[in-house]
C-alpha cells in the first residue's frame, strides 16, 4: 500500500467516528471535553456554531454519532453524545451565551434574501447570513418559528421554552418574520425582487392509506402529522379510548405516546413489517413501551370496520416477511385468520411526502422523480439559480440535523451566487493538528480510559407524566452524571501521528497497545495486509494508517478501528515518533 | 497524567487450547524506560507461552537484580514469582525446582546479574544442566545505576559518557556452551520472530535452556559508538537459521529454497524446526557453535539463532534420581518407609 496521506482533511477526519457521522460534522469529542470541565457556555456555542440548536439536538437528535461511536466497538454502548449535549445547553448561562452571539453589522451589504419555511433549514441560513449583513424574510404559515420542530416534536420531548430560546437566538438577529404567512406563489416571491430564494418548507403531505372503510371512518382518522400539529397548536385536546397507530417511524412513537396524554387508555402501535425493520429510534421504542404502549409486527391493515357510521375497529391480515439476496423484503400473508382490533381513532403515520403546490411550473425549474424539483446535493441550487433548497424540502423526509447540514451548506452557496462568485467552488474545511504532550506522562486530556458502562438518564414517573403533554419525559444528566458520562469518551480526536524519520523500531508501541492496534511488518496489498497484523483488522469501514518505509525496509500499520486513543504508544515511544496531537475539523460557513 | 493500562482489549482476541487469550498472561504495565528492549522480550514471553497453551498457574518466573530482573512484574501476571538476590537467582530457582519438578521454570536475568556478581551461581546451574530456560536479557551496560559498562559489553564499544571501554567481553552464550549447555541461542530483542520460536523450544528442551537476548539500553547505550545499540545490532545481525517450534502433529511450513531444512524432535514428540541460512552451522556440535560464533565475531558480525542443542540431555532431577513428584506431593509413608528399611540400610553398610 502506499503510505496514507493524513495532509488529507479527511483522514483524520474519519477517525474521529462521531465528528464524521454527523452531518453538521460538530466537534464532538471537543464539547465532551467542554462539559467534563464543566465549560458549559463554551460547549454550547462550540454546538451552536456547528449544528445551531443544541438544547432542541440535545433532546430530539436521530443521533447518527452514536452508533459511530468508538466505544460501541470495544464495549456495549457508545457514549451518551446526544444527553451530553443537552446538558451543555441545560447548564448554560444564558446571559453570557447571549453575550457570545456573533455581532450584526448595522450597516447591511444591501442583498435581501427570502426564506420560505421557518424550520431548522430556513433558520441556519439566516444564521450564516444575518451576521455577514443580509436582510431577509422568513415566511411561515404557522404561527411561531421552528416548523417541524415545533408542530411534529411533542412538547413531554421538547418544551416549548428551549425551543422558543434557540429560534430566538436566530430571528432576534433582526430577521424580518412572516409568520401565519402561507406562500402560495413561488412568482410572485420571486417578483419580489430577492437575491437569492431559499426553499425549507419540508415534506409536509403525511401519506394516507386507502383501504376500504376510509372514507367512512374519517371523522375518527387521522393523518399523524397533521394530528401532531394541531395537538402543538391546541386545536386537538381529545382522542378516543383505544387507539390504532399505523406505521412504525418515529412519527408513530410520538402518535402513540401523544395519545396515552390526550385521554387514551389503550394505544397500540401495529406495523406491517417485522419490529426490527421499524424506523423509528430504538430509544423512541423504548420510551412508547415504557408507558404502556403495545407494538404488534407484520400485521398488515386491510380494512377499518365501521359500525353504525362509525369507527370501532380494524382488520389486520398476519404476515411474514422474506427477503431475497439483495435483502429486498416482501411481506408473505401466512394464512392465519385475520386479526380484528377494537379501536375508537386510528392516527396513520405510515410516512410523509414532499409537495410543491405553490411553485408554478412555468418558472424553468426543473423537476424529477416524483416531481420534486431537481437540486444539487453540494451546493443546493436548483434549476433556476436564484433558488436553493434545504431540509427535507431538497430530497425528502431526513431529520433536523441534516437540515442544518443543508442550511450551512445552502448559505454559502447563497453568498457565492449573491457574490457573483461560483456555486461549485465550496471553502475547504479548516483543520488544525497540535500536540498534546506537556510532559511525562502528562497529556492536555485526560487519556486514561474509564471502565463506567453508559449512564442512564433518569425519566418523570411514567403516571405523572402521561397526565401532562407539556410535561417533560426526560429528566436529563444532572452535573456528576454528566462528568461521569463525559469522561467516557475515548478522545478519538487525540490523534496517534507517526512520523517514519523518528522510528527507530524498539517494538515499544506494539508491545504497549492495549488493542493490538500496531504492527511494524513487510508492506503488502491492503486485503492481504489487514490479515496479518497483531489482531487482523476486519472493519473494512475503518482505515488502516500505513507509513513509509523504515529503516528496516518494513512499514508501520496502525489499525483505527478500536484504537483506544490512551496515548500508550506516544508515551512508550523513546523518540516521540508517536504523538498524540489534537485534530481539529470545521467545516467552514458562509463568508469564513 | 498518569499512566493507566486500559482493561479494554481488541474484540476479536484469538483464544489458544486453553481458551485464554494474550490478556490472561499480562503483567503490570512496565516501569523501564520508553523503547526499552526488555519490555519486547516481556512481550514475547507472553506471545510465546500464550501460543503453547501453557496454564500461567504452572509456570515460576525467577529472577534477580537489575532492569532485567525487574521484567517478571511486567508478565505472566497469573504466575509464580520469586525475585530473588543480585546474582542469586539460579540458586533460588535449583532450590525450587528440586522442591517442585512439575512446574516450568521462566529465569529472567541481565548481564549485570548473570555475568558480574552472579557469574559463580550461573555457572553452576549450567553445568548441573537444571530444567529451565534462563534469558539473559543483555543491553552491556548496568541501567539501573545510570549506565556503568557491564561485563558484556564489547572491547572499544562506546556507552552515552563516551569512552571506549577497555576490557575484554565475557560472551555468555560461550560461556555456556564450554559450561555443557545443552540449548544455546542468541536473538535480539526487535526481532520477535526469531524470538518467540526461541522461547518456545526453550521452554520446551528438557534441561538448560540458554538464551542470551540482545536487548538495547535505550537511556545508556543506544549512541553511536555502542555494539548494543538499536543501529548497530541491526546492521551486524546475522541469522543462522529461523526457528520454527512445532508442537506435536501440527504441520510444518516449509522453508525458502535457498535454505536447507532441519528437525529435531523433542522428549515430548515435539519438533524444532530449522531453515538453516548458513549450512556451515552443526546445531548438534558445541565446537561447530563456538567456531561459528567466533567467526562471525572476528567478522564484526553478530550470529544469531539456534546454536546448539542437545535433544536427548539429561536434566539435573534424572541425573541424581531425585523423586518423581514434587515434595509436597510425598505422603508420610514416602519419606519414612519404617524402621524394617532403616534395619537394612544400617546392615548394608556394617
Amino acid at each position: 500500500m502506499k503510505p496514507t496521506d493524513t495532509a488529507n482533511p479527511e483522514y483524520y477526519h474519519k477517525v474521529v467516528d462521531c465528528q464524521y457521522a454527523c452531518p453538521a460534522h460538530t466537534p464532538v469529542p471537543e464539547y465532551i471535553r467542554l462539559i467534563a470541565a464543566g465549560r458549559y457556555d463554551d460547549a454550547y456555542m462550540l454546538n451552536w456554531e456547528s449544528n445551531v440548536f443544541p438544547g432542541v439536538l440535545g433532546r430530539t437528535c436521530d443521533r447518527p454519532c452514536e452508533p459511530a461511536c468508538r466505544r460501541g466497538r470495544v464495549e456495549d454502548e457508545p457514549v451518551a453524545i446526544c444527553r451530553l449535549k443537552r446538558a451543555a445547553a441545560d447548564n448554560k448561562d444564558d446571559t453570557a451565551v447571549a453575550a457570545a452571539m456573533p455581532k450584526i453589522p448595522k450597516k447591511k451589504n444591501g442583498k435581501r434574501i427570502a426564506l420560505i419555511g421557518g424550520g431548522p433549514a430556513s433558520l441556519t441560513v439566516a444564521r450564516d447570513l444575518m451576521p455577514l449583513g443580509y436582510e431577509i424574510d422568513l415566511y411561515d404559515d404557522q404561527p411561531a418559528g421552528g416548523g417541524f420542530m415545533r408542530s411534529q416534536i411533542p412538547s413531554f420531548r421538547l418544551p416549548h421554552e428551549v425551543l422558543d430560546q434557540e429560534v430566538n437566538y436566530i430571528t432576534d438577529m433582526g430577521v424580518t418574520t412572516h409568520y401565519n404567512h402561507y406562500v402560495d406563489s413561488l412568482k410572485r416571491v420571486l417578483d419580489d425582487g430577492y437575491d437569492a430564494v431559499f426553499v425549507g418548507t419540508g415534506a409536509p403531505r403525511g401519506r394516507d392509506l386507502k383501504i376500504p372503510g376510509r372514507e367512512e371512518a374519517d371523522a375518527n382518522i387521522h393523518l399523524g402529522i397533521n394530528w401532531l400539529s394541531s395537538v402543538a397548536f391546541e386545536h386537538t385536546s381529545r382522542i378516543g379510548k383505544k387507539v390504532i397507530v399505523l406505521g412504525g417511524g418515529n412519527t408513530a412513537m410520538d402518535c402513540c405516546r401523544t395519545s396515552l396524554r390526550l385521554g387514551a387508555d389503550d394505544v397500540k402501535v401495529v406495523v406491517r413489517s417485522p419490529r426490527k425493520d421499524m424506523k423509528a429510534s430504538p430509544w423512541e421504542i423504548e420510551d412508547s413501551e415504557r408507558e404502556g404502549v403495545e407494538m404488534y409486527e407484520n400485521h398488515t391493515p386491510k380494512e377499518f370496520i365501521v359500525e353504525n357510521g362509525k369507527l370501532v375497529g380494524m382488520r389486520f391480515e398476519l404476515v411474514r416477511a422474506e427477503y431475497d439476496e439483495n435483502g429486498k423484503r416482501s411481506l408473505i400473508p401466512t394464512g392465519e385468520p385475520d386479526v380484528i382490533m377494537d379501536c375508537d381513532d386510528v392516527c396513520i403515520a405510515v410516512g410523509q411526502d414532499n409537495a410543491f403546490p405553490w411553485i408554478e411550473r412555468d418558472l424553468g425549474m426543473e423537476f424529477g422523480k416524483w416531481d420534486m424539483p431537481v437540486v444539487d446535493d453540494v451546493t443546493f441550487q436548483s434549476t433556476l439559480p436564484k433558488v436553493f433548497f434545504g431540509g427535507d424540502a431538497a430530497f425528502g423526509p431526513e431529520n433536523v440535523i441534516t437540515a442544518v447540514a443543508h442550511g450551512h451548506q445552502a448559505a454559502i452557496s447563497i453568498d457565492l451566487f449573491v457574490r457573483g462568485k461560483k456555486v461549485a467552488e465550496r471553502p475547504a474545511p479548516g483543520t488544525n493538528l497540535v500536540s498534546q504532550k506537556m510532559g511525562i506522562h502528562e497529556w492536555s486530556y485526560d487519556s486514561p480510559v474509564v471502565n463506567d458502562v453508559r449512564y442512564v438518564v433518569p425519566h418523570e414517573d411514567v403516571g405523572k407524566s402521561i397526565k401532562d403533554r407539556k410535561l417533560e419525559v426526560e429528566l436529563g444528566f444532572d452535573v456528576a452524571t454528566a462528568l461521569n458520562e463525559a469522561r467516557r469518551c475515548l478522545n478519538c480526536d487525540a490523534q496517534t501521528v507517526f512520523e517514519e524519520v523518528k522510528c527507530i523500531e524498539c517494538d515499544a508501541c506494539v508491545d504497549i497497545c492495549p488493542t493490538d492496534c500496531l504492527t511494524f511488518t513487510e508492506n503488502g496489498k491492503e486485503e492481504e495486509l489487514r490479515q496479518r497484523l497483531s489482531a487482523p483488522a476486519n472493519n473494512a469501514d475503518q482505515a488502516i494508517l500505513v507509513s513509509d518505509k523504515l529503516p528496516t525496509q518494513r512499514v508501520m500499520v496502525k489499525d483505527e478501528n478500536v484504537c483506544l486513543h490512551c496515548g500508550l504508544c506516544a508515551e512508550r515511544c523513546p523518540t516521540a515518533a508517536w504523538d498524540m496531537q489534537k485534530f481539529t475539523y470545521h467545516v467552514t460557513k458562509a463568508g469564513q | 497524567m498518569t499512566y493507566i493500562r486500559p482493561e479494554f482489549r481488541h474484540p476479536e482476541l484469538p483464544t489458544n487450547d486453553l481458551g485464554y487469550t494474550k490478556q490472561n498472561y499480562e503483567g503490570s504495565i512496565s516501569t523501564l524506560c520508553a523503547g526499552c528492549g526488555h519490555d519486547s522480550i516481556s512481550g514475547a514471553i507472553v506471545q510465546a507461552i500464550f501460543e503453547m497453551s501453557i496454564p500461567p498457574h504452572n509456570i515460576a518466573k525467577m529472577s534477580g537484580i537489575g532492569c532485567s530482573s525487574k521484567t517478571p512484574t511486567y508478565f505472566l501476571g497469573n504466575s509464580h514469582g520469586f525475585n530473588s538476590v543480585h546474582g542469586r537467582m539460579p540458586s533460588v530457582a535449583t532450590g525450587a525446582n528440586m522442591a517442585n519438578r512439575d512446574l516450568i521454570y521462566v529465569g529472567v536475568s541481565g548481564d549485570g546479574d548473570s555475568a558480574s556478581i552472579g557469574m559463580g551461581q550461573f555457572a553452576h546451574a549450567v553445568r548441573r544442566n537444571l530444567n529451565m530456560m534462563y534469558i539473559v536479557m543483555n543491553n552491556g551496560c548496568y541501567g539501573l545505576t545510570k549506565g556503568q559498562d557491564s561485563a558484556t559489553a564489547d572491547v572499544g564499544s562506546k556507552s552515552k559518557k563516551g569512552i571506549p571501554n577497555p576490557f575484554e567481553a565475557i560472551d555468555l552464550a560461550a560461556v555456556a556452551l564450554q559450561l555443557g549447555a545443552t540449548f544455546v541461542a542468541r536473538s535480539f530483542s526487535g526481532d520477535k520472530k526469531q524470538l518467540v520460536p526461541l522461547i518456545k523450544a526453550a521452554i520446551a528442551h528438557r534441561g538448560f535452556a540458554f538464551i542470551d537476548v540482545l536487548s538495547p539500553c535505550v537511556t545508556f547505550n543506544n549512541n553511536p559508538g555502542s555494539t548494543k545499540g538499536y543501529e548497530y545490532v541491526r546492521d551486524h545481525l546475522a541469522a543462522t537459521n529461523t526457528v520454527d517450534f512445532v508442537p506435536m502433529r501440527e504441520e510444518i511450513t516449509a522453508c525458502y529454497p535457498n535454505q536447507t531444512s532441519e528437525e529435531v524432535t523433542l522428549h515430548d514428540g515435539s519438533v524444532v524446526h530449522l531453515c538453516k541460512m548458513d549450512d556451515k552451522l552443526n546445531v548438534h556440535s558445541r565446537q561447530s557453535a563456538l567456531n561459528m560464533m567466533q567467526e562471525y565475531k572476528d567478522d564484526g558480525r553478530i550470529l544469531t539463532g539456534l546454536l546448539y542443542m542437545d535433544p536427548d540431555s539429561q536434566e539435573l532431577h534424572e541425573n541424581i534420581d531425585s523423586a518423581k513428584k514434587p515434595l509436597r506431593g510425598l505422603t508420610e509413608s514416602d519419606l519414612c518407609p519404617g524402621s524394617k528399611v532403616l534395619d537394612n540400610i544400617n546392615e548394608s553398610l556394617r
